[in-house]
């Protein structure tokens, strides 16, 4: 066991974790923050993305020993500071891409990073950066549609219908 | 102006905002007091002879609470299927004991041998690998044809060989080889319908929990029914009595019908809680999830179609095989009979119709309902044969369609169902617009001057879904009723909670479900909330699966409201003073027609809690119904599909350039909901015409058993908005449920798959390659064989 200290989501957190404790178990069963997702087990569905140091990552590719020090911050943290849902938050109610729910955590941090790197991608630069994320419900579009509009732009000419 | 409220308004979901803040409850986000962990060890071999498991010294490791074989499950029941087939010649169909655990032998790789419960998973999962095992390796039946030869290795050998059933329906054979023998033209295709593994993103979970208190049991499990799991583990595997068993199914990541059925580990959790008298825990991996979900499909298919001279279609007779893998899955023997057979049909007035079906035991994981479950099956088959049949007669493959259309509803097939109302030239005529079929051959030249080749499938489908009439099913098999449920419940002021027996896991019931009660009552959706998934808080329900919710669930709900309505009305009368009769409800308020006097929808819910001005002696106090809805029979959602591929003869590799769905949904509660099922199921068609596969080895070893080796579609696998448009404009509402309405959630998974092989077939035949058919995934690899083969 080995004591770690992180700030996750603005808090700073002191654990005692085994070396071989992934952040995502670390997240889910010692922090209780239970939107990181784990839907694979080999790194390819993006359920667990969180964000450590500002940078993208699977949460179930690091050790929680590896996030001492680092700024944390999952799903639970991205909503505004009232409570409100943040941009890309409500783009994704807005344009219904989201159904489940349980992808959908990893796909707005994703979103996020994504803006963060290129704040007008277009829909095939959306498309390759989701690359590393899978959703079985929605087929993307929605998915797609909510990104581009939370990058400001106009998808009311390409609505599905 | 688009409706904000009610029925037909695109209402935001409101489940989104739990989902989108990382506060959902799933299964897995859900830990007892005092909770263990079960690790189940599983076969790594297809098919063994267990001689010994010796759990002796696994035991004494860190950490282990009890381990469990399958002689602790002797004496109790296995795993039950829910659908009996009566074979061609009159028997019942072969059904072999499925344990909990493995007895005598292991059947597929994933069949769990032990289960190791320990204080944490990694000391169950450490001690499982101290087990020793001794099992003597037996020839593993992968091949369905070869699974039915003589001498081939019994899967169950206390079964006479590996036919489950061998089963006919439609057209006698007289009939239908009397309209091949007069045919002027018959088209043959052999095909396979790939096996698929569904893949909702959340991998199954139970939790087991047990109270000495009152010797109740409590399973949470990551179900699309959870009345269903009840019944058949209560009833049929641990015999508890229901009263005495809880079933939550709270959030559930999707599932696509591989969630339906009772799984081995459900009832083991139940089992051990109460052995080891404290919460017992499993929580899927991906790769566990991969060998011991049930999977779908898996069909070989020979379909032959008879023409007259005016290629008017005469006859359709199919021969299939259906693995149904080691093991009976809960209502695997339904999907290749009566999910598949009474579609064969289609959308066409062919007067013959035979369905031959041949179930196979092999030492594969059990194959069950994948989304459209023998629908897409039906629907592949006859639109590739129609396809290949067109270009045989140098016909327009559309024309060909269109001329064959069923016109006239009701409309009797020969393969027993009775389709109520639809209109194919509708769907298919707002498909041709859509997809500028006149703007195809400039689309073809613009492709080619690129050095690709580009085709243009079609494609049209029928389903049956609303699932179904309980005394038909009970007929043709059934061991359960197919209605559901719903309870409203006025609360008394005014706001309403509803209990339903369909279970929401992606679909948005919990928006699209109030729509619904406030467009009769007149009331805000705000004031509605739907509770389900706990069989302690709903009525019996029968779930959600086959495009059920709505159409059947959904018209018990209304049944339900329109007693409330009835009721309220009754007391409004009393407060008002006026005869019953004279009482109108609209927007939320009731009135005497013709008057100015009313009481406010308030006002009557407060009355029914507070009697204390009330017609006592009429009526009782409170202003809660329940209502059973079983429908008078399936609805049938039809649509027609195109899409346009771009095939690059360098590499094989295809790349979908256009596609357009128009369904026919009869009437819509949430036009943005349905265009989201349809994007999913289009979604899961496309990736079962393109890139996925689930494969076995000869040696019965799962080759496809992660994402590394499972290609699962991905954002840039499918077509970009511009050239994508789902459109369920063209609606003929159903005419035996209250709210006209037929299921969308299948739809897009049955109707693309053939769409998607018809278009490379064109695309392939458009370049001078004489390729008639690729069975899917149409891989790069595949397509460039077959133009180079």
């Amino acid at each position: 066991m080995a004591e770690v200290t992180m700030t996750v989501n603005g808090k700073s957190v002191t654990k005692s974790v085994k070396g071989n404790t992934l952040m995502t178990e670390f997240l889910r069963d010692e922090l209780r923050l239970t939107g990181t997702h784990v839907g694979c087990d080999t790194s390819q569905c993006g359920a667990c993305n969180i964000h450590v140091n500002g940078n993208l990552v699977k949460a179930c590719t690091m050790f929680a020993g590896e996030a001492d020090g680092a700024e944390v911050s999952t799903i639970e943290g991205q909503a505004n500071a009232d409570g409100s849902l943040n941009v890309i938050q409500q783009a994704f109610q807005d344009h219904h891409g989201l159904q489940c729910g349980f992808c959908t955590p990893g796909m707005v941090m994703a979103a996020a990073s994504l803006l963060k790197q290129n704040a007008k991608p277009t829909e095939a630069e959306v498309r390759d950066y989701l690359e590393g994320n899978i959703c079985r419900c929605t087929g993307y579009h929605n998915i797609v549609k909510a990104i581009l509009a939370a990058s400001g732009q106009d998808v009311s000419g390409i609505a599905a219908e | 102006m688009p409706k904000d409220h009610g029925i037909g308004a695109s209402q935001k979901r409101r489940e989104d905002v739990r989902f989108l803040t990382g506060a959902g409850n799933y299964t897995d986000d859900i830990n007892l007091h005092g909770q263990a962990y079960v690790y189940f060890l599983r076969s790594d071999m297809a098919h063994g002879k267990i001689n010994k498991v010796d759990t002796e010294e696994a035991s004494k490791m860190p950490g282990v609470v009890r381990i469990f074989t399958g002689a602790d499950f002797e004496g109790i029941g296995g795993l039950p299927c829910g659908w009996q087939v009566t074979d061609k010649n009159g028997d019942p169909m072969k059904e072999p004991a499925h344990p909990v655990l493995a007895q005598g032998k292991v059947r597929h790789v994933g069949d769990p041998i032990a289960a190791v419960v320990a204080e944490s998973l990694e000391e169950a999962r450490t001690a499982a690998e101290a087990i020793e095992l001794d099992i003597e390796e037996l020839p593993a039946v992968v091949d369905m044809k070869a699974a039915l030869a003589d001498g081939a290795a019994k899967v169950h050998d206390d079964l006479s060989d590996n036919l489950c059933y061998d089963w006919q329906f439609g057209t006698d054979t007289e009939t239908t080889d009397k309209a091949f023998a007069e045919a002027a033209h018959v088209t043959t295709l052999e095909l396979v319908n790939n096996r698929l593994v569904a893949n909702p993103m959340e991998p199954r979970v139970a939790v087991g929990d047990y109270s000495r208190a009152n010797d109740e049991s409590t399973l949470y499990t990551t179900s699309q029914n959870p009345h269903v799991i009840r019944l058949l583990m209560g009833a049929f595997v641990l015999g508890i009595p229901e009263h005495k068993l809880r079933v939550v199914a709270p959030d559930v990541g999707g599932g696509f019908g591989t969630k339906i059925f009772h799984y081995a580990e459900e009832a083991f959790c139940t089992f051990a809680a109460r052995q080891v008298n404290r919460p017992v825990k499993w929580t899927s991996s991906r790769s566990e999830a991969f060998m011991s979900d049930a999977h779908g499909r898996d069909h070989v298919t020979k379909i032959e179609l008879a023409l007259d001279a005016d290629n008017n279609f005469t006859a359709v007779r199919t021969d299939t095989y259906a693995n149904m893998g080691a093991y009976l899955s809960t209502f695997s023997s339904s999907v290749p009979t009566w999910l598949h057979g009474t579609l064969m049909a289609g959308n066409y007035k062919t007067p013959a119709v035979q369905v031959n079906v041949k179930a196979v035991f092999t030492t594969t994981v059990p194959v069950d309902a994948y989304r459209g479950a023998g629908r897409p099956e039906a629907t592949f088959q006859l639109e590739r044969v129609i396809d290949k049949a067109a270009r045989e007669l140098g016909v327009d493959p559309i024309a060909l369609r269109r001329q064959n259309f069923i016109t006239q509803f009701p409309y009797e097939t020969p393969v027993a169902v009775a389709y109520d109302t639809g209109d194919y030239e509708a769907t298919m005529a707002k498909m041709e617009e859509l997809m500028d079929i006149p703007g195809f051959p400039e689309r073809r030249k613009a492709s080619e001057a690129k050095g690709k080749l580009r085709g243009l499938g079609v494609n049209c489908f029928i389903e049956a879904c609303g699932i179904a009439p309980s005394n038909l099913v009970g007929q043709l098999g059934a061991r359960a009723g197919l209605y559901d449920a719903a309870t409203v419940r006025v609360n008394a002021t005014g706001s309403i909670s509803v209990m339903v027996g369909a279970h929401s896991h992606g679909q948005g019931h919990e928006t699209a479900f109030p729509q619904v009660v406030a467009e009769m009552l007149g009331i805000d959706e705000s004031m509605i909330d739907i509770v389900h998934g706990d069989t302690s808080k709903i009525p019996f329900g029968m779930g959600t699966y086959g495009s059920r919710s709505i159409a059947v669930c959904g018209s018990a709900m209304v049944r339900a409201t329109e007693k409330i309505i009835n009721k309220a009305k009754k007391i409004a009368a009393h407060l008002l003073e006026a005869a019953e009769t004279d009482i109108e409800l609209k927007d939320g308020q009731f009135s005497v027609a013709g008057t100015d006097k009313s009481v406010a929808w308030g006002d009557v819910t407060l009355a029914a809690y507070v009697p204390h001005n009330y017609p006592l002696e009429d009526i009782e106090p409170g202003l809660e119904e329940t209502a059973f809805y079983d429908p008078s029979n399936f609805t049938y959602p039809a649509g027609a599909y195109a899409c346009e591929v771009e095939l690059d003869p360098e590499t094989g590799e295809v790349t979908i350039e256009k596609f357009v769905s128009a369904d026919d949904f009869g009437n819509v509660i949430n036009p943005m909901i349905v265009e989201g099922q349809v994007h999913g199921g289009i979604a899961q068609g496309i990736g079962q015409a393109l890139l996925e596969n689930c494969a076995y080895d000869e040696n019965g070893q799962l080759l496809s058993a992660s994402y590394m080796d499972y290609a699962m579609p991905r954002a840039d696998d499918l077509p970009h908005m511009a050239n994508y448009t789902v459109d369920h404009s063209c609606q003929t509402p159903c005419t035996h449920n209250p709210l006209g309405v037929k299921g969308c959630g299948e739809a897009g998974a049955i109707g693309s798959p053939p769409t998607v092989v018809n278009a490379v077939i064109d695309a392939l035949q458009s370049g001078g390659h004489k390729v008639e058919h690729i069975d899917m995934p149409v891989s790069p690899s595949r397509v460039w064989a077959a133009m180079n083969g």
